[in-house]
């Protein structure tokens, strides 16, 4: 969006015309302001949006929230905010704000078909008994689910992991973090072997290049956006390439814009990777000492229900189902994965597709060696505008900056890569080119995955609230794992699940065949926010089970519950995030939740307070569960060893896993608070402190383990404004690390390792080739490494044809936040905002009859959906696509995505299906 | 005195009173015509207005634009409301004009009031946005800019410099509205998040300066500059004529005192 | 003066007699016009008011009637307009789209041909105003406060014309109560009711038909316009008794001049606005609405008979 000189002189005088009309203050008015805010009381907080975690300063009065402001001290935005942070004040106040529990009624009695009514808490308690109860007899814990979130504070993801782990001896958690960070996650395991970035923010400020691979920063990442631009205005070296399939806002500074068909960035990051190597700038020392060069299968499938398929599909979407399979191959697919075009590909690995093994260097560049530029450009080009030599002459000069010595180069990507129905490979491939060039885990140079909710990191990672977590990493099919946090937990030996849960997707299958007869949605808003929602709404409302949903305001979700408890949102709970760069932060309670609304943490307290061990911890049916130790589809009775461990079989959860002895000497109130209230401690009337109590045992989790957080308090004190984990003290002092895997940084890392991808130490990986893992004799150590993999190119599983002629692609709005719950109840920005729109082409609209702002419809094999189209404003995008956001429940856009998700992460893909666009 | 002679008179009289009475009723309609007609300086017309005199003059006061307006963007202006009487206007705020490719607004006026010279809805000038830089937040630093990306025609009619902000490491966002390409339609105004919208439509003659005819600016290439000279038809020199009386800078000259 | 036939003052009072012991059936059918004409001032009305309230088409996308008296358009194609407004603002020198000019043409040929003021009875919505005033004051010992000349519209409507020249916008439009009423209707409420209400009292308390007969320049226009129309009152003097019930109700009595009258067998005057209140008022049918050839000819028969 080059301006001309002319142009920008022109801008130049018109903002010379931007009159400003400021009118003075008398003196006696400034004093009146002054008066009226004297009674205010400021403290610190966080920003209750996206993953960049700003933090905000808060004023109450009278038991409201008056005022926000951005906090100077701050380092992640000093003082600033995007618009949405502006508004953080606002959102607490909408007019439609949930404050009394509802039950579905009829005649006094809960009836699935009947009508919305309040109830009492105790009411709402039983019904929540009742219903788990008879889900748990019916299915056993594989009966029950929660859908948990990245918004969740920490304390109440930990409190949601325990209450369902350890309590309900069910796996069946999983957070709206898998349809956001699960492909990322996958990948940092895959290739270090622990979560999340090495880097932090400050690489911004050292790096000379910023490549954005499906982020669109600009909107969904405004603050960190505005220091990208300050390095970009102020370093002359400093280079921005925007890759994306349209143009959005963040190509407006980008010196490279690549616009490229969907899954096209398989091939260009490859195509990199052979440049990298072909031009001879690998860094081999690197290479050498701290990496592995891997693969795994290609045949892995794409996502979708694995049985049963035929018997919930339209024939329509069994032509995109029936992939699952048998794929055949087209021609790209067969260049890059070395194969015929048209081979047929029974998906053999859909069941295991993250197995990897060890290849030799020689394999992996061979396995690259497909991937020319000419290959690449011709499977890549997005912009069917664009002249093909200029797209290569892009990609050239994209390659030229990763083969550039010297040059520093962050990575950053968001739902781009990780909503990609190849989303782990993708992610690794980007580690692939940072670790070949030795560009990861320094000041300036790495890949940074970032997040698109509060506490993705924070919660729904760190502490674990996926379906096969555990806190700190750990995974429930893993024995000493279980070990571990069985003992922190006190619990008695296999109490803890070892089958892994249904994923966030998989709950809503398991809704839809009759598995799952419980659900309860905290903080937010599955039935909006989950692909091919016709399904899931329908299985909500029509089959036989009990839909709970937690929320402050009416959304999507709670519209098809039959039970909706009002929530307390930030700021009326204690709470604490944890942002994308490892930030801790947390806040105090600042005002009370309106009416009967309450938070989250207490409702669980509360529910736990009804079930005794002698209920849940007896032996329970587990189907398919087969893991050392274990009765085949039984969980075992773990009654007389809790017995044997002091407990009464009479003993209630909140007793066994909250209310502890050791807990509950974590005394409220305390000092900490600084007379600031605390509803859930109040509520619960028996003098502990819920939330320090809980993150100090939480703590226990990480430390030692390169996953060590501060004590609470240290976090609570004024002058600290979050801290970057681990944080180990140090002559008495907390120290946070920026950078992680570096010897310079990370107190983890040996001395005279230089870096050490620890992650991974003690582990093996099977030798192999490109093809197959070897016959297991021969076996490399990986202590210390991090693997370089190879992926190949993958089609997308659903691509345009004659009749769903164009891709969809969907994402959000700088204006509005996810499903719009929050943001559209404040005033200014449904105004600025009021609906979502279809971007299209100019170009594709004529040629369909069409104009800017003429009502269509948006079709799938799925569903369709009403909405306006945009052929200007804010993205740009190629002919052949259109692009919705999908905050606006009125335009559900996941009526129309299809639910194909990364086979390995699980993580939906919403960025690319077929759809077309008619006049409606 | 003759019969024909008081006629006469009273007719002359008659005459008199009728034509004071048409004064003065005539001056004080055209009055209140005058004034009824400068009501409101600030009124926003349709797309494609013709300037406010001639827009005035040949605005019927029908309202099909009215009617056609299928956001309700329209309205009519009502007697003894601030803005001329029946004429159609917009308050932005409340509801802009959302720039119809088809301008159905224009199509219905019946006697060009709404000029038909306009074809390209995004030519139409019904304004300029003038932005009050003193409470615009992303001129605060913030980053909100929700005007530049609500705009129909973003990063032309409102484009965003970045400057570094010099306190911190974060760039700040100035939108900036470009008067070659915004159409007035005033989409920034009804999103501007702050309490009073810190972007405002108002009529180009309210804002817009303008350099004198005089001087070009001396970067801009809009002419090209030849060195060549081309002399125009000898002129004669001035022909001898009678000495004048006055000349100019005698009175200064012959002023007393120093 | 000898041709002209003698009346009888008791043949007169023999007729008021009449209008006076009439059936019911015959006082309703007498207001047969009345309840015409409302139907047709209130349907045009409606017609406006539902097209731009309820979206009313006559097909998809075909809007019934869009706009207001001064300019509108029937189903989509059919233009119309005020030749007055039209012609004031061909006064201010500005150049008009040949839409509203053949709009104003189509309005202004159909007006030629049914009587330029129908308009005034038929179509204003002021005419409801006026009426109302008109219908009170008959019933309320008002005296008259003043006479003015109805031949003042004239000077008004030339003053508009002349003040359109010189301001260089529309004069009249600019200030015309029927306007006002009739967008504020269509389009929501200002405070234009006050002018109505100023017409209203002015008629009522001030002077009789003050503002239809006296001043209003549209009327006065129509007026003009109206003095060919086809459609005119035909006037039987054979049966006339000179009972003056139709001067007492017509708004405009100076049309009823019977000398006029009987010299050319119908109401010539384009001040008269088709209104029939005469027609179905008089006892003894001598009033009758009649197309103007076919007038001459019922006189020539008439004559001819009695030769």
């Amino acid at each position: 969006m080059a301006l001309t000189r002319r142009e920008f002189l022109k801008t130049s005088i018109a903002a010379s015309t931007a009159a400003t009309v400021g009118m003075p203050l008398s003196k006696a008015a400034e004093a009146a302001v002054k008066q009226a805010e004297a009674g205010w009381q400021w403290d610190k907080s966080v920003c209750r949006f996206c993953g960049t975690g700003c933090g905000i300063m808060v004023a109450t009065e009278g038991g409201r929230i008056v005022a926000t402001k951005g906090d100077p001290d701050a380092p992640v935005n000093r003082g600033l905010n995007c618009v949405k942070g502006y508004f953080n004040g606002k959102i607490l106040y909408g007019k439609d704000r949930l404050t009394q529990p509802l039950l579905r009624m009829t005649n006094g009695k809960f009836d699935k078909k009947g009508k919305f009514q309040p109830i009492s808490w105790e009411q709402a308690m039983d019904i929540l008994e009742e219903k788990i109860r008879w889900a748990l007899k019916e299915k056993g814990p594989n009966g029950i689910s929660i859908f948990g979130s990245g918004q969740y504070t920490i304390h109440e993801g930990y409190a949601a992991a325990k209450l369902m782990k350890a309590g309900f001896r069910s796996n069946n958690l999983d957070p709206n973090a898998r349809h956001c960070m699960a492909s990322a996650v996958a990948a940092f395991m895959q290739t270090f072997g622990i979560d999340e970035p090495q880097g932090n923010y400050d690489d911004i400020e050292h790096t000379d290049t910023a490549v954005l691979w499906g982020a669109n920063m600009a909107e969904m990442h405004p603050i960190l956006w505005s220091r990208i631009t300050n390095r970009r205005l102020t370093h002359k070296n400093m280079k921005v390439v925007n890759l994306s399939t349209y143009g959005n806002m963040s190509s407006d500074i980008a010196d490279i814009e690549i616009i490229f068909a969907p899954s096209g960035d398989l091939a260009i990051q490859n195509f990199i990777a052979r440049e990298i190597i072909r031009r001879n700038a690998v860094d081999w020392d690197f290479v050498n000492k701290h990496t592995v060069f891997a693969t795994g299968p290609y045949d892995i499938g794409y996502g979708f229900r694995p049985a049963n398929v035929e018997k919930f599909a339209s024939a329509a979407e069994m032509e995109t189902f029936k992939n699952e399979k048998v794929r055949v191959l087209d021609k790209y697919e067969a260049i890059g994965q070395r194969r015929k075009p048209g081979e047929v590909v029974e998906q053999k690995n859909a069941a295991t597709p993250g197995k990897d093994w060890a290849i030799s260097f020689e394999d992996f560049k061979a396995a690259l060696e497909p991937y020319t530029l000419d290959y690449t450009a011709e499977v890549a080009k997005g912009d069917p505008d664009e002249p093909m030599e200029q797209f290569k002459a892009k990609l050239q000069a994209l390659a030229d900056l990763y083969c550039e010595k010297g040059r520093k180069i962050v990575s950053y990507w968001t739902m781009g890569f990780n909503q990609h129905q190849r989303g782990t490979w993708v992610n690794e491939q980007c580690y692939m080119n940072h670790l070949l060039t030795g560009r990861q885990s320094k000041p300036g140079n790495g890949a940074f995955s970032l997040t698109g909710q509060p506490s993705a990191c924070g919660t729904a990672r760190e502490v674990g609230t996926f379906a096969h977590r555990l806190p700190a990493d750990m995974v429930v099919d893993n024995k000493k794992h279980r070990d571990i946090a069985e003992k922190i937990w006190k619990l008695p030996t296999n109490t803890i699940n070892p089958k892994i849960g249904s994923h966030y997707v998989k709950i809503m299958r398991d809704l839809e065949d009759g598995q799952i007869l419980f659900s309860w949605t905290q903080v937010n808003n599955p039935w909006q926010n989950t692909a091919n929602a016709n399904h899931w709404i329908k299985a909500a409302r029509e089959m036989n089970n009990f839909i709970v949903v937690s929320d402050a305001y009416p959304g999507v979700s709670a519209k098809v519950a039959d039970l909706i408890l009002p929530a307390a949102m930030i700021n009326e709970k204690w709470g604490a995030y944890g942002n994308a760069e490892r930030r801790t932060q947390v806040w105090r309670q600042q005002v009370m939740p309106p009416g009967q609304a309450r938070p989250d943490l207490w409702m669980m307290l509360e529910l736990s307070k009804r079930f005794k061990i002698k209920e849940v911890w007896g032996e329970q049916p587990m189907p398919g569960l087969k893991a050392e130790g274990f009765p085949d589809n039984k969980l075992p009775s773990v009654l007389d060893e809790a017995v044997k461990m002091g407990y009464s079989p009479d003993s209630t959860l909140y007793e066994v896993l909250f209310a502890t002895p050791e807990n509950k000497k974590v005394k409220w109130p305390d000092p900490v608070a600084k007379g600031h209230p605390n509803i859930t401690a109040d509520l619960l009337k028996d003098g502990w402190f819920p939330e320090k109590a809980l993150f100090e045992e939480y703590r226990k989790f990480g430390s030692g383990k390169a996953h060590d957080l501060a004590p609470f308090d240290v976090y609570h004190h004024d002058k600290v404004r979050g801290l970057r984990w681990p944080v180990v003290e140090k002559d008495g002092k907390w120290v946070e690390t920026p950078w992680r895997n570096n010897e310079q940084y990370d107190p983890y890392v040996k001395k005279g390792a230089g870096f050490e991808f620890y992650g991974n130490n003690g582990k093996t990986l099977v030798m192999g080739n490109l093809d197959a893992p070897g016959d297991g004799s021969k076996k490399v150590d990986i202590s210390g490494k991090a693997k370089i993999y190879f992926r190949p190119y993958a089609s997308p599983v659903e691509k345009p044809d004659a009749n769903w002629d164009l891709w969809l692609c969907t994402g959000r709005v700088l204006e509005h936040w996810h499903s719009g719950t929050m943001t559209r109840r404040v005033p200014e920005l449904h105004r600025a905002v009021p609906a979502a729109v279809c971007w299209m082409h100019p170009k594709d609209a004529e040629a369909r009859g069409l104009k800017r702002n003429d009502l269509v419809w948006v079709e799938s094999r799925r569903g369709k959906v009403k909405v306006r189209i945009e052929t200007g404003g804010r993205n740009r995008v190629p002919r052949g696509l259109v692009y919705v956001p999908w905050f606006d429940e009125g335009v559900l856009i996941n009526k129309v995505t299809l639910d194909s998700t990364c086979p390995i992460s699980k993580e939906t893909d919403y960025k690319k299906c077929a759809v077309k666009v008619y006049k409606a | 005195m003759s019969d024909k002679s008081v006629k006469r008179r009273d007719f002359l009289v008659k005459l008199a009173q009728g034509s004071a009475l048409a004064a003065t009723a005539g001056t004080l309609w055209a009055y209140m015509v005058k004034q009824e007609v400068r009501a409101h300086p600030y009124a926003l017309r349709p797309p494609g207005a013709l300037a406010e005199h001639d827009f005035n003059a040949l605005c019927i006061k029908c309202g099909q634009c009215v009617n056609a307006c299928p956001y309700d963007t329209l309205k009519l202006a009502g007697a003894g409301g601030d803005i001329p009487i029946g004429t159609p206007f917009f308050k932005p705020r409340e509801i802009p004009c959302y720039l119809c490719p088809d301008i159905p607004c224009l199509k219905a006026c019946p006697t060009g009031a709404l000029s038909p010279k306009l074809k390209n809805i995004n030519d139409s000038r019904m304004g300029l946005a003038v932005i009050d830089l003193e409470h615009c937040l992303s001129w605060k630093g913030l980053r909100c800019e929700i005007c530049h990306r609500e705009c129909p025609l973003k990063g032309k009619a409102i484009v965003l410099e970045t400057h570094p902000r010099g306190i911190s490491k974060h760039a700040m966002f100035f939108p900036i509205v470009n008067s070659d390409y915004c159409t007035g339609c005033g989409i920034c105004e009804k999103a501007c998040p702050t309490s009073e919208p810190a972007i405002r439509i108002l009529p180009h003659q309210m804002v817009q300066g303008k350099i004198g005819e005089h001087y070009r600016l001396g970067w801009t290439f809009e002419t090209e500059i030849t060195q060549e000279f081309k002399p125009a038809a000898p002129s004669a020199p001035p022909a001898p004529a009678e000495v004048p009386k006055q000349a100019p800078g005698m009175d200064y000259l012959n002023e007393g005192g120093l | 003066m000898s041709g002209m036939p003698q009346y009888s003052r008791a043949d007169a009072l023999a007729s008021i007699e009449k209008l006076r012991r009439r059936a019911w059936p015959a006082r309703f059918w007498s207001w047969r016009y009345i309840v015409l004409r409302r139907l047709s001032q209130f349907g045009i009305l409606l017609l406006f008011f539902g097209t731009a309230h309820w979206g009313w088409q006559a097909a998809k996308d075909v809007p019934v009637l869009t706009g207001n008296l001064s300019a509108s358009e029937f189903m989509g194609w059919f233009p119309m307009a005020d030749p007055f407004a039209v012609l004031q603002i061909f006064l201010t020198g500005h150049l008009l789209q040949p839409e509203v000019i053949l709009g104003a043409a189509i309005v202004l040929g159909f007006y030629l041909l049914v009587g330029g003021r129908v308009y005034c009875a038929w179509v204003c919505p002021v005419n409801l105003v006026t009426d109302l005033a008109g219908w009170l004051r008959q019933r309320l010992p008002i005296p008259a406060l003043f006479a003015l000349s109805r031949n003042l519209r004239y000077l008004v409507l030339a003053a508009a014309l002349v003040l359109s020249a010189i301001t260089g916008v529309a004069a009249f439009e600019w200030v015309s109560p029927i306007g006002m009423m009739h967008r504020e209707i269509i389009f929501g409420f200002g405070l234009g009711f006050l002018a109505l209400s100023a017409i209203f009292l002015f008629d009522l308390l001030i002077l009789k038909n003050g503002w239809c007969g006296h001043l209003c320049p549209l009327g006065a226009f129509y007026g003009v316009v109206g003095r060919t129309a086809l459609i005119r009152v035909r006037f039987d003097k054979a049966s006339c008794t000179h009972c003056g019930e139709c001067a007492r109700v017509c708004p405009e009595p100076q049309v009823l001049n019977l000398k006029k009258l009987e010299e050319v067998g119908l109401v010539a005057s384009g001040e008269c606005s088709n209104c029939g209140r005469c027609t179905a008022l008089c006892p003894e049918d001598s009033l009758n609405f009649d197309l103007r050839p076919l007038i001459r000819k019922h006189h020539e028969a008439r004559a001819g008979g009695q030769v």
